[in-house]
């Protein structure tokens, strides 16, 4: 069944349609609160957010999460900070300068009204926090302080040290802890979500894995939440943690949830380069560094001298020299592709020769170290502690990774996917940040969706349901543990050789190299190929030790690279549909004459919503047109 | 395979590992050898370990780990004894094997503490201390219910203070490195993060107690102010914060007693 695409996006004027909304929402009685029960996996910015305020509200909450405390979430490894239009410096800030940056470095591919929202709320995320007593960085004076953070002509970015991420999710952990022990909220940790239950065409529950004795469990409620973050790990070596996954998504979108943009890839250009076959993820190292830094590679070919005996002009400083006016500054897509061209081109540094410099040495020369120290001396203890250089003395060799998802399951205005009463926040939803995510702007997006959002249109919806009906006896959750089961029992069943994370990483490799910086119909098309094959390929010759009801890390990983290989090929068959360079997606066939990315808006400015349509089928394209009312669209230049 | 372990950074371990099935099995020591280089992690020398196992049939050693960058707190065991190993101040995914040298001999245990049963090999359960949180480990505010973010003044010596404390990352390594098996560095960390701010005052006595009963309650120890858990803490979260818990602590129970003295409850 095919349902149309309705984003629901009020009517009125922008800066008035989410309080109107609001106010035209449906309530539902305090004394029925208890009697209704909402499912949240994921406990991130956006899970335990929503979570959080869905039990003060008097809901009762049923919250998961496959780490061993929801505190561990990913939220927790964000560096730099989160924006809000405070205008706390006097700088000219505002809601609707906030969501013009947002929507251009989108590269015009977000819907306007999510993203003024998103805007609109930022405010009151740090009121929130900042309640909760997250210790965001002061002035002398007592009050909040502020930097400028990914090129914004502003000062909006609020941080806690180098760990905002961390303490904006030990808020939100504390909140939900909060609930925990009054009652409302009851968290399974060790707790993976396998599948969703669909019954009458509404959400209605999941199936899960007890991640220590293995037990398969229903779980029936009356909405569900997905919060369970990116795909990023899809590509095998990024940013996310090791236990990232899209099987959430996946299986939900299994079960009729269209998929937005899978394409939208964010690849971030400072990341330590790996140093052999065995990494197993990559470490972001903050932007700030071009502040101070110089990126450069060898101008001749295969030169493996130490970076210090290179002289000066047989140095290529590639960025200052095709980006004049922002040199090392130049955003982080372009900033990636050129450290792929360099690359590729032979002149890449380190082993392997996937790695460019970032020099410190004129900045120490020009600030002195101390200064370099005071700005950087965190970041450069980080670097040496994991590659064992010293970076005040030696380059840095940096290169670019996956890094986050700008795609996810398709939802309206009001978050809600195209399953009725199925409701999708953060990182796993595809709303707000278009082609390119902004950097302090995943922090804002999280906790938007899980204070501000979610806890109201949840309300809304269940204002308009009968609670508590049903039993997990009923046949379609029967059916959905025996799927589970089934799966589990193949993993396990299958007499292969090769390690799940074996498979893993060959899935990874042909992602970076076919649909990594650059793509081409070429190579999506042999990707296209590839992934099917590898595929099959798995299912016959995995090779999963051990057994299914005690802790078994082995099962856990190679359930999820199973739904690892759907998700590329869908990644895969977007990017080759999306005839344009926008944000993240680079198609090299798309191209100014100078080589920066070339969007079509009158062919592609929509949303790509993909339905499901059975193993081995093709998805069907939905397609949301993206319209303008209040912004012209712009090209982004950088030269 | 190259002879010359020296120069190339290949060297060739001996691990003596915990296995123990499940929280019922009693456990035992078994010996592997694996060839590692100086560039890996310690965590990607043992699935370099737990690969090689998967593929003779044999189930690989469970550990926990996520973000593998030193924040999520999820990773930890001992190595020859040592909380995250011998490096200081660095979980054990920030920790690298050129601090290691051919031919050693590691000997790899999971966290030992009464209140941190062991679920798999290396796998601890740490959910107490979750539940010292939910004691009071937090400020209560409903969302929405905040006021403007500069209402509220805060020193900037007591917000970076706080943030120091605020950094713990719930690992676990203090329990791990206390003879007595406290809880005392991860409670005081919390209490000082909230009791430094302004926004924590309301709270604050109330939260010490219930979160040090909790504590009690779920089989910590008691802390003799040993220092082996400051030590060893990859968050750098300093000794002083279990001095102003015990500060707190002692302020809270005289007032307390007092006022259920003066007939106005706890």
């Amino acid at each position: 069944m095919t349902m149309a695409l309705d984003s629901k996006i009020p009517a009125g004027p922008l800066e008035k349609k989410w309080s109107d909304h609001k106010n035209h929402m449906r309530l539902v009685n305090p004394a029925n609160k208890r009697k209704y029960k909402v499912i949240v996996v994921g406990t991130g910015l956006a899970g335990a957010a929503c979570s959080a305020s869905l039990g003060e509200m008097g809901y009762n909450v049923l919250s998961f999460c496959y780490q061993d405390s929801p505190r561990r979430a990913h939220s927790i490894a964000a560096q730099g900070g989160i924006n809000a239009a405070k205008n706390y410096q006097n700088d000219g800030d505002s809601v609707f300068r906030l969501f013009y940056d947002t929507i251009k470095g989108g590269d015009f591919r977000a819907r306007e009204a999510n993203v003024y929202r998103l805007a609109e709320v930022s405010v009151n995320i740090i009121d929130q926090c900042v309640a909760q007593g997250v210790p965001f960085g002061r002035e002398y004076g007592g009050t909040l302080a502020n930097r400028s953070f990914g090129g914004a002509q502003v000062s909006r970015t609020f941080y806690a040290r180098g760990q905002t991420g961390q303490q904006l999710l030990l808020g939100a952990y504390q909140a939900l802890q909060r609930q925990i022990a009054a009652g409302t909220v009851k968290q399974r940790s060790r707790c993976e979500m396998q599948e969703l239950v669909v019954i009458d065409g509404r959400a209605r529950g999941i199936v899960t894995r007890d991640m220590v004795t293995g037990k398969i469990e229903s779980h029936i409620a009356d909405a569900v939440v997905l919060a369970t973050g990116g795909y990023g790990n899809t590509f095998y070596l990024s940013t996310n943690a090791k236990g990232c996954n899209a099987t959430a998504i996946w299986r939900a979108h299994r079960k009729g949830a269209y998929f937005a943009n899978p394409c939208y890839t964010q690849i971030h250009p400072t990341c330590i380069p790996r140093s052999g076959e065995y990494q197993s993820k990559l470490t972001l190292m903050s932007e700030s560094l071009r502040n101070d830094g110089r990126i450069w590679v060898p101008k001749k070919k295969g030169d493996n001298r130490p970076p210090n005996e290179i002289p000066e002009d047989e140095r290529d400083y590639y960025l200052e020299r095709v980006y004049p006016s922002f040199g090392n500054l130049a955003p982080r897509d372009v900033s990636s592709r050129q450290a792929k061209y360099a690359c590729d081109d032979g002149r890449g540094v380190g082993p392997g020769g996937l790695g460019v410099y970032l020099d410190f040495a004129d900045g120490i020369k020009r600030l002195g170290k101390k200064v370099i120290a005071e700005r950087y001396g965190n970041l450069f203890e980080m670097y040496e502690r994991i590659v064992g250089d010293d970076p005040y003395a030696v380059p840095m060799r940096i290169y670019p990774a996956v890094h986050y998802t700008m795609g996810g399951l398709w939802v309206d205005y009001n978050l809600q996917s195209s399953i009725p009463g199925l409701f999708v926040g953060g990182e796993a939803n595809f709303s707000d940040h278009g082609a390119n995510r902004l950097g302090a702007s995943a922090l804002m997006q999280g906790l938007a969706d899980g204070y501000f959002v979610l806890p109201f249109t949840i309300s809304d919806y269940l204002a308009g349901v009968k609670a508590g009906q049903g039993e997990v006896t009923a046949a379609a959750f029967v059916d959905a543990e025996r799927d589970v089961k089934g799966r589990v029992e193949k993993l396990l069943g299958a007499k292969g050789d090769r390690s799940p994370d074996s498979f893993h990483r060959e899935l990874g490799g042909i992602m970076w190299e076919e649909c990594g910086m650059a793509r081409s119909r070429e190579s999506l098309t042999r990707a296209l190929t590839k992934i099917p094959a590898l595929r099959d390929e798995y299912w016959n010759r995995v090779k999963v030790v051990g057994v299914g009801d005690d802790l078994n890390q082995q099962l856990e990983l190679a359930g999820r690279v199973g739904d690892f290989f759907e998700l590329a090929e869908l990644l895969c068959t977007d990017a080759l549909a999306r005839e344009e360079s926008c944000g993240g997606h680079f198609r090299v066939e798309y191209q100014t004459p100078d080589g920066e990315a070339q969007r079509n808006d009158a062919e592609y400015a929509y949303v790509a919503a993909w339905e499901w349509k059975g193993s081995g089928q093709k998805p069907e394209l939905h397609k949301e047109p993206l319209v303008y009312e209040n912004i012209k669209l712009a090209t982004r230049s950088y030269k | 395979m190259s002879h010359d372990n020296h120069d190339n950074g290949i060297m060739k371990l001996t691990l003596d590992i915990w296995r123990q099935k499940d929280k019922q099995d009693t456990g035992r020591f078994v010996t592997y050898q694996v060839e590692a280089n100086e560039h890996m992690s310690f965590l990607e020398m043992l699935d370099v370990l737990n690969q090689s196992l998967v593929v003779r049939g044999e189930e690989p050693v469970a550990f926990d780990s996520d973000c593998r960058e030193g924040i999520c707190g999820m990773c930890g065991f001992l190595i020859n004894g040592e909380a995250h190993g011998p490096v200081r101040n660095a979980t054990v995914c920030q920790l690298h094997m050129r601090h290691f040298s051919d031919g050693d001999r590691l000997r790899l245990e999971p966290w030992r503490a009464a209140a941190f049963p062991i679920l798999k090999d290396l796998v601890v359960d740490r959910s107490a201390l979750d539940r010292v949180i939910q004691a009071g480990g937090y400020i209560s505010v409903r969302t929405g219910s905040a006021a403007e973010a500069n209402g509220i003044l805060v020193q900037k010596d007591a917000s970076d203070r706080a943030m120091t404390a605020a950094a713990c990352i719930g690992c676990g390594a203090c329990v791990a490195a206390c003879p007595n098996a406290a809880a005392a560095l991860f409670t005081g960390a919390k209490v000082t993060h909230l009791g430094l701010l302004p926004q924590g005052q309301p709270e604050r006595l109330e939260r010490v107690l219930a979160m040090a009963e909790q504590g009690r309650d779920e089989g910590f120890g008691h802390c003799t102010m040993i220092g082996e858990c400051a030590a060893v803490c990859p968050a750098h979260v300093p000794l002083e914060v279990i001095s102003r818990m015990n500060k707190d602590f002692i302020k809270a129970s005289f007032t307390v007693r007092e006022a259920v003295a003066a007939g106005g409850g706890a």
